[in-house]
C-alpha cells in the first residue's frame, strides 16, 4: 500500500466512524450533512438487491429528503425511545475512478430499547460511493444492504 | 378446565353485540388453535401470491396459509396450482427456497419426488436392493400425492383454500368490494420490491388497525400535517355483506379546512412541518376518478394498499398468539414508464416498516398486545360509528372492525374443535 493509498483509507474509515457515532449518540440533525445534495441513500435487503428490485424501505435521492426523515421523526412519527449501536468492519475499498470511490463495509447494528431490550436488530453491507478529497469526504450514493428480509416491529431511525 | 389456565380456555363471548371484543381473543391459546382449524383450514380465502410471480411453467413461491408453508407453482399446462409444502413421506419440508423454476419437487430427506401437480412420481428405492426391502408390492405412488388446496385467481392475486366449499372469489368479495380490487388491479402488475415487517402482536390486533379509519389521522401525524388524508375529506366505507371484508377510501380535497382538527385540539395538527422536499408527495391521479387513498381487506389477512401512487398487497401471517408477520409485496405497473418508477419509489416512503404513515402501526399493536397480557376479564369498545358493521360515508367509525368479529363469529362459533 503506498502512503496515499493508506491515507485514503484512513479517511474512508475515519468517514465510517463519524458516521455512525452521529447516528449512535442521536446527533441526526448532522446524519444529512454526510450526504452530497443530490444523493441517493437506500435501505434494501439482499434478497431485492440480488434481484436488482429497487425500492428502498427508506429511500432518498436528494439531501433534503434525508432531512424530511429526521424532521418527520422528531415531529411526526411515534415510536419507543431506542438507539442503536453500530459495529462495522473495515471498509474494503474496491475502486477508485474518476474522483469516486466505491467502498464496501460489513456493519452489525444492535438496537436497545428503553426498558432495556437488545437485539441485533441488522446486519449487511454499505455499498458506498465517496467523493471528495481528504477528510472533506462526502457519500454520492449508500446503499445499505440487510441479510435480512424481516424487520422487526419497525426501522425508524436511519441505519 | 382443570390443569388449564384461563388464557388457555376458548373465549366466551360476552354477548351477540359486535361491539365488545374480549381482550383474550389475542392471548388464548386454545383460540388461537380453534382458528388454524376454523378459519386458515376453514371455508376461507387466503392469499398467497401474485400471478406475476408464477408466470411460466415451472415457477413457484413458497407461501403460507396461516403456519402452514404452501407452494404455489404453475405447471406444465399453465395452470396454477397450489400444495402443502410437506413431503407425503414424513413430512419434511420440501422446497427451502423461497422462489425459483423447477421441473419438479424432490424431496432431501428420502429422495421422493413430485411433478408439479403435486402427483408422487418417484420413491428412492421402491423396489429395494437386490431384491431386498423395498416398498410393499400393493404401494401406488398415486396414493401419496402432496395435499393439494383450491386455488382461485383474482385480478392478479392468488388465493388458495383448504376448504373445497369456500365459495367463489367475487361471491366471497361482495359486488362492491370487488369492484374496489379491480379498480387498482386493472392490467398487468411487476413487483418492485418485498420485505416482511415482524410485528409484536397478535395477527387479528394488526387487521383491526388496518381496518379502523378512526385511528388513521390521530396516530399517524405525518398523514395530517401533509394533507394526504384526513377524516374530514370526503370519501366512505365499504363494508361487504359477510363483514370480513373492507374497503375506506379517501378523495382529496385541499380546500378542505382543519377546522376540526383544531376544535378537537388533536395532538396530530402540527403545521409547523414543512417538507424541504415536496417531490416526495408529488403524485398523479392515476385512476381518474380522484381517490387517493384506498385500503382493502379481504379476510381474514389480506390487504389492498393505493396511497396516492404507492400499491402494495400486504399478507398477514400468524406466527403464535402475540406475534406475526406483516409480509410486504410492493407493486407496479408492467406499462409504468421511467417517471412513475421513480414516483412510486419515492411515494414507497410511506408505507412499509419505515414508512411516514405505517411505522406506528407496527408498535401500536405492541401497545395493546403488552396491555392485555394475563387479562379475562375485560374487552374494548368498537362503537364508534354504530353497533352495526355496514357502509357509511363517515370515515369516524370502526364498522370494518365490527365487520371483521362479525365474519370471525360466523366461522369460529360454529366450529366443533
Amino acid at each position: 500500500m503506498s502512503q496515499d493509498e493508506i491515507e485514503r483509507q484512513f479517511h474512508v474509515q475515519n468517514l465510517n466512524a463519524r458516521y455512525v457515532s452521529t447516528i449512535d449518540n442521536d446527533r441526526l440533525e448532522d446524519w444529512p450533512d454526510y450526504f452530497t445534495e443530490d444523493c441517493l441513500y437506500r435501505i434494501t435487503t439482499k434478497e431485492d438487491f440480488d434481484e436488482g428490485l429497487l425500492l428502498g424501505i427508506i429511500y432518498a435521492t436528494t439531501r433534503n429528503m434525508l432531512i424530511d426523515r429526521v424532521t418527520s421523526l422528531r415531529d411526526a412519527n411515534i415510536y419507543e425511545a431506542h438507539n442503536y449501536r453500530h459495529i462495522l468492519a473495515t471498509p474494503l475499498i474496491l475502486s477508485d475512478q474518476e474522483g469516486i470511490l466505491k467502498v464496501e463495509t460489513n456493519f452489525s447494528v444492535i438496537r436497545t430499547m428503553h426498558d432495556g431490550d437488545s437485539i441485533l436488530f441488522a446486519s449487511g453491507r454499505y455499498l458506498d460511493q465517496i467523493i471528495g478529497a481528504g477528510s472533506a469526504l462526502k457519500f454520492l450514493e449508500r446503499i445499505v444492504v440487510t441479510d435480512s428480509r424481516k424487520f422487526d416491529t419497525l426501522l425508524a431511525i436511519p441505519l | 378446565m382443570a390443569g388449564q389456565s384461563l388464557n388457555d380456555s376458548l373465549v366466551r363471548w360476552p354477548s351477540k353485540s359486535l361491539t365488545d371484543i374480549p381482550y383474550d381473543l389475542f392471548t388464548s391459546k386454545a383460540q388461537y388453535e380453534l382458528e388454524k382449524e376454523a378459519i386458515f383450514k376453514g371455508p376461507a380465502w387466503h392469499y398467497l401470491c401474485l400471478r406475476v410471480e408464477v408466470l411460466n411453467p415451472g415457477d413457484y413461491v413458497v407461501s403460507h396459509i396461516g403456519e402452514t408453508s404452501i407452494i404455489v407453482v404453475r405447471n406444465e399446462q399453465k395452470i396454477i396450482k397450489a400444495m402443502v409444502n410437506r413431503c407425503a413421506h414424513r413430512g419434511a419440508m420440501l422446497c427451502q427456497k423461497r422462489r425459483g423454476t423447477t421441473r419438479k419437487f424432490s424431496c432431501v430427506y428420502h429422495a421422493w419426488s413430485y411433478d408439479l401437480d403435486g402427483n408422487l412420481t418417484n420413491v428412492a428405492f421402491s423396489k429395494g436392493i437386490k431384491n431386498q426391502g423395498g416398498m410393499p408390492g400393493d404401494f401406488k405412488n398415486e396414493d401419496y400425492p402432496l395435499r393439494r388446496l383450491k386455488i382461485t385467481e383474482f385480478c392478479g392475486l392468488v388465493f388458495g383454500s383448504f376448504d373445497e366449499n369456500v365459495p367463489d372469489i367475487e361471491t366471497y368479495l361482495g359486488p362492491d368490494v370487488s369492484a374496489k380490487v379491480k379498480r387498482v388491479l386493472n392490467r398487468p402488475v411487476k413487483v418492485i420490491g418485498r420485505n416482511t415487517q415482524v410485528l409484536p402482536n397478535n395477527w387479528k390486533i394488526y387487521m383491526e388497525n388496518v381496518k379502523d379509519s378512526y385511528h388513521a389521522s390521530i396516530l399517524h401525524l405525518f398523514f395530517t400535517t401533509f394533507r394526504l388524508n384526513r377524516l374530514t375529506q370526503s370519501g366512505g366505507i365499504i363494508v361487504d355483506e359477510s363483514g370480513g371484508n373492507h374497503v375506506s377510501f379517501s378523495v382529496l380535497d385541499k380546500d378542505m379546512s382543519n377546522k376540526a382538527y383544531e376544535e378537537d385540539d388533536v395532538r396530530s395538527d402540527n403545521s409547523k412541518v414543512k417538507l424541504a422536499d415536496p417531490n416526495l408527495l408529488e403524485g398523479v391521479d392515476e385512476f381518474g376518478d380522484g381517490i387517493t387513498l384506498q385500503i382493502l381487506t379481504i379476510f381474514p389477512g389480506f390487504v389492498l394498499q393505493q396511497v396516492r401512487n404507492s400499491l402494495a398487497v400486504r399478507q398477514v401471517l400468524p406466527k403464535g398468539t402475540d406475534r406475526s408477520d406483516l409480509v410486504w409485496t410492493y407493486i407496479g405497473f408492467e406499462d409504468d414508464d421511467e417517471e412513475m418508477d421513480a414516483r412510486r419509489l419515492r411515494q414507497a416512503n410511506l408505507v412499509g416498516p419505515a414508512g411516514y404513515i405505517s411505522m406506528e402501526d407496527g408498535v401500536v399493536g405492541g401497545f395493546v398486545q403488552r396491555a392485555i397480557r394475563g387479562v379475562t376479564e375485560d374487552h374494548s369498545i368498537v362503537k364508534m360509528g354504530g353497533e352495526e358493521a355496514n357502509s357509511m360515508e363517515s370515515r369516524v367509525t370502526e364498522s370494518p372492525i365490527r365487520g371483521f368479529w362479525k365474519k370471525y363469529r360466523a366461522l369460529t362459533e360454529s366450529f366443533n374443535l
